[in-house]
């Protein structure tokens, strides 16, 4: 690797440093009685309303179509994300300081696969927590789930649903996008120093 | 003041008629609707805060639009809103009377700091059995009542001194003082000016100190500003001490007087212990922080008199039977509504000052130095209009001057004391009001007249017809009237400040985890009865869309039961209520995070539903739960569901 590689590499392991600080993704409701809006926020390590009562005023609104509570507290994922991420942070400056060049690679790959099984289990928990309806419910409508989208809006009854990237998200998008990039100059370097 | 005015305003009518002078059929300039036009959605410039005069009450309205935003109830029961009648709720009405559930509310004042509203609290006065209380602006809540004892007619209060130090108040009935049984003819009455301290960080209340004065009747107050900050002011009429059929009897003299005490030399006396202890007995009543009002009696107040204390009290003589005494943003003039007057007098503090200086005193009443008039007078206002009550200032250097008996308002410069412009007011105004018309910095723009007389204006609603605000923009050289719009009675004074002094600092939900209600619930898991003779404690918690227990039995006819209902809510404008079929009180409505405690004295066996009045929700109607009552020595258990209680889903 380059020396710059290696510098930049290190620079976006470091930055992952940020998912610590700021919210993964953001899920945002709205309605015609919540204009000022309710909102969750999704961290490596927890689930945080918006504002400080917007879970509690969640789960309490959810109650009426039988929807599951959010017990942060139920998610090991919480427990694991904050592991996974201080081993790609490592793994990552380990990459810069050795500065081989497969080693990149596969830290990149590492990252992606990371990266999609996240939103793979962002999707699986999100079905579940859609579908799987208390059938004591006071509002039931037939065919109706409320499973949140994955990325983008949604109308659910009177709310309006929104999911994005929050800060920490567009951070570890950024990093992923840099590795590639990253990966992939390196490849085209390595060749033309071969060819 | 009624049947003379009444009288007054007949004559007014036909000198107006007689002047030729054409009143405009509407009297709205061409685009007054686009300027209070607030359109749907959005937010009001400003906050008003009206007194509710008889009612008891302070409502608050938007600026410009007049539109009625919420009633504050401080010194009347309010059934609604479950105010004094809950327990945590009842304490605010003792008095050294007893429980006096009603009074009169006339002047509202925000607590300012140097000079200007800071939004803190709001004070107000009741003026029949004298008391004054302090709104917090967060919560929009009556948080204290203070009775103010050797006192009656608390009207001229509660007139905060620059940095909220004190609120005052007077005597405006003469009376024997201290209370003794006296013959009302011969008997020597007395009058009292009161200063109460406001701690600056909590806003609680304590009377310091009271002077005694002469028995004439104290009417309206002001405290100084800048320069006169340390001065307060008290007109007084009845300088004739009439005790019967004072309309006549009290507007005899050409002069009256305007009391001005100097505060920090009264402060000082106090200090050396030259006040005499009286042992008249007053209420305190003051919510602590578990949100629960408590009253203290109090019996002790340290009474200063005159004649042991020279150079706190001077007599401002004023013509005739003055009603407002208003100082300017400066600080500098004092203008006394001379509401019998031809003329309206300004007094100049630093003419007063000099006068004090100079000795120019025209004699004493009482152990007061008299001043001499043309030794503090500043100019007199000329032809400002019949019966001049109260004055605001715009910042710019003019005063506006409500005058009763012609029903307008007068705008004069204090230059030159002339007369620049005058508007009619529909009709009979008694107070005006400026945003920030009485403070160091006025905002000006607007103004509102505060009308005692409808008439015509409004759709007729029997023969009781609606009291007014109108609103008039005084941005420019001519006043132009913008709006009427009706307000709940009697309006007396009113405070008005910017919006975004106030707005963001509002409380959305009380904080769950912070109550300390001794009979809180924070969880459904904690509910529970418990009988503790023949009283029932029920802890009780309310959360969209159900109570908790909501069926309960094991009560008895003779039992008292108290419903302490948790709204677990924390979310923004959920409030529940809680009605109980029988009850012979009134309804809770129970903000989110708060504690509230209704009283049930079930008469009959039998079963009793209860439910939630405040529409909260898709299942509000479901909101709803029930009491068994058994024959008094019933065997049946006293249980309940929810919690660890036997009784089932």
């Amino acid at each position: 690797m380059r020396r710059i590689a290696r510098a930049v590499t290190a620079v976006a392991a470091l930055a992952l440093g940020l998912l610590y600080l700021t919210p993964l993704w953001h899920i945002g409701l709205t309605a015609p009685q919540y204009p000022e809006g309710l909102g969750l926020h999704i961290w490596i390590n927890k689930i945080t309303g918006e504002k400080p009562q917007d879970l509690n005023s969640i789960n309490g609104l959810n109650h009426y179509i039988g929807m599951k509570e959010i017990v942060p507290e139920s998610f090991p994922e919480l427990r694991f994300m904050p592991i996974a991420v201080a081993v790609l942070i490592g793994l990552g400056l380990l990459v810069a300081v050795w500065g081989n060049r497969k080693a990149l690679y596969a830290w990149t790959a590492l990252f992606a696969a990371g990266a999609l099984a996240g939103l793979a289990d962002f999707y699986r928990w999100g079905y579940a927590y859609g579908h799987e309806l208390n059938p004591r419910a006071a509002i039931k409508i037939p065919d109706m789930s409320y499973q949140p989208p994955l990325i983008g809006g949604k109308q659910l009854l009177n709310f309006h649903a929104d999911s994005w990237p929050a800060l920490g998200g567009w951070v570890a998008v950024l990093v992923l996008v840099t590795a590639l990039t990253l990966s992939v100059l390196e490849w085209r370097a390595a060749r033309a120093r071969s060819g | 003041m009624s049947q003379s005015i009444s009288f007054l305003t007949a004559a007014a009518v036909l000198l107006a008629a007689g002047c030729g002078k054409a009143s405009t059929p509407i009297g709205a300039a061409g685009d007054a609707a686009s300027r209070v036009y607030v359109a749907p959605g959005q937010h009001d410039e400003l906050y008003a805060f009206m007194s509710g005069g008889f009612s008891g009450n302070v409502t608050v309205y938007g600026l410009p639009s007049g539109r009625l935003l919420q009633q504050i109830a401080v010194f009347s029961q309010y059934p609604e809103k479950g105010y004094g009648y809950s327990e945590q709720t009842k304490a605010m009405f003792n008095t050294s009377y007893g429980f006096v559930p009603w009074d009169d509310a006339h002047h509202p004042q925000l607590s300012i700091t140097n000079g200007q509203a800071d939004g803190r609290w709001l004070f107000i006065n009741g003026n029949n059995t004298p008391r004054i209380a302090r709104i917090d602006l967060t919560t929009f809540e009556t948080h204290e009542i203070i009775e103010i004892p050797n006192s009656s007619g608390g009207h001229g209060s509660p007139y905060l001194t620059e940095n909220s130090e004190y609120a005052v108040s007077a005597t405006r009935f003469a009376l024997p003082t201290p209370q003794e049984d006296m013959s009302i003819k011969d008997g020597k009455f007395g009058g009292m000016l009161s200063f109460v301290k406001i701690d600056p960080a909590s806003g609680h209340m304590n009377l310091a100190f009271q002077i005694l004065v002469p028995g004439y009747d104290y009417d309206l107050a002001r405290s100084g500003k800048g320069p006169s900050k340390d001065w307060s002011f008290f007109t007084s009429y009845n300088s004739e001490e009439a005790k019967t059929l004072l309309e006549a009897n009290a507007s005899q003299k050409d002069r009256d007087y305007i009391a001005a005490v100097n505060r920090k030399a009264a402060e000082q006396c106090v200090a050396e212990g030259k006040t005499t202890e009286w042992k008249t007995p007053y209420a305190h009543n003051l919510v602590g922080e578990d949100g629960v009002a408590r009253t203290e009696m109090l019996r002790s107040q340290r009474v200063l008199e005159v004649g042991s204390c020279p150079g706190v009290l001077y007599f401002l003589p004023t013509p005739k039977s003055p009603h407002g005494v208003d100082v300017d943003p400066t600080g500098e003039f004092i203008v006394a509504g001379g509401k019998l007057a031809t003329t309206i007098p300004v007094h100049s503090f630093s003419r007063l000052q000099k006068a004090i200086a100079d000795q120019a005193f025209d004699g004493e009443v009482g152990g007061i130095p008299v001043l001499k008039y043309d030794a503090i007078v500043a100019g007199e206002v000329e032809n400002p209009g019949l019966g001049p009550l109260h004055t605001e200032f715009d910042g710019q250097g003019n005063a506006y001057t409500s005058v009763f008996i012609s029903s307008e308002i007068v705008k004069f410069s204090l230059k030159d004391f002339k007369v620049v412009d005058r508007i009619p007011t529909y009709y009979s105004i008694g107070h005006l009001l400026i945003p920030g018309g009485d403070t160091e910095k006025p905002y000006g723009k607007y103004m509102i007249a505060l009308n005692k007389i409808t008439k015509d204006r409004y759709l007729p609603t029997g023969p009781e017809l609606t009291q007014s605000g109108q609103l008039y923009d005084i941005s420019g050289d001519k006043m132009k009237l913008l709006l009427d719009f009706p307000m709940t009675g009697e309006p007396h004074y009113a405070q008005a400040l910017p919006a975004s002094v106030l707005k963001d600092k509002s409380l959305k939900a009380y904080a769950l985890a912070d109550n300390k209600d001794p009979y809180v619930t924070k969880t459904e898991s904690a509910v529970k009865a418990v009988r503790q003779g023949t009283k029932i404690h029920v802890y009780m918690t309310a959360i969209r869309s159900h109570f908790l227990p909501d069926n309960i039995e094991g009560i008895q006819v003779g039992d008292s039961v108290f419903f302490h209902v948790t709204n677990l809510e924390q979310d923004w404008d959920v409030p529940h209520g809680f009605a109980m079929l029988g009850a012979q009180n009134a309804e809770l409505l129970i903000m989110p995070g708060q504690t509230r405690t209704l009283t049930w004295q079930p008469q009959r066996p039998g079963v009793y539903p209860f439910y939630c009045t405040d529409f909260c929700s898709a299942l509000h109607q479901e909101m709803q739960g029930y009491m068994r009552v058994s024959p008094k020595g019933s065997n049946v258990p006293l249980a309940w569901n929810g919690g660890t209680g036997t009784l089932g889903k």
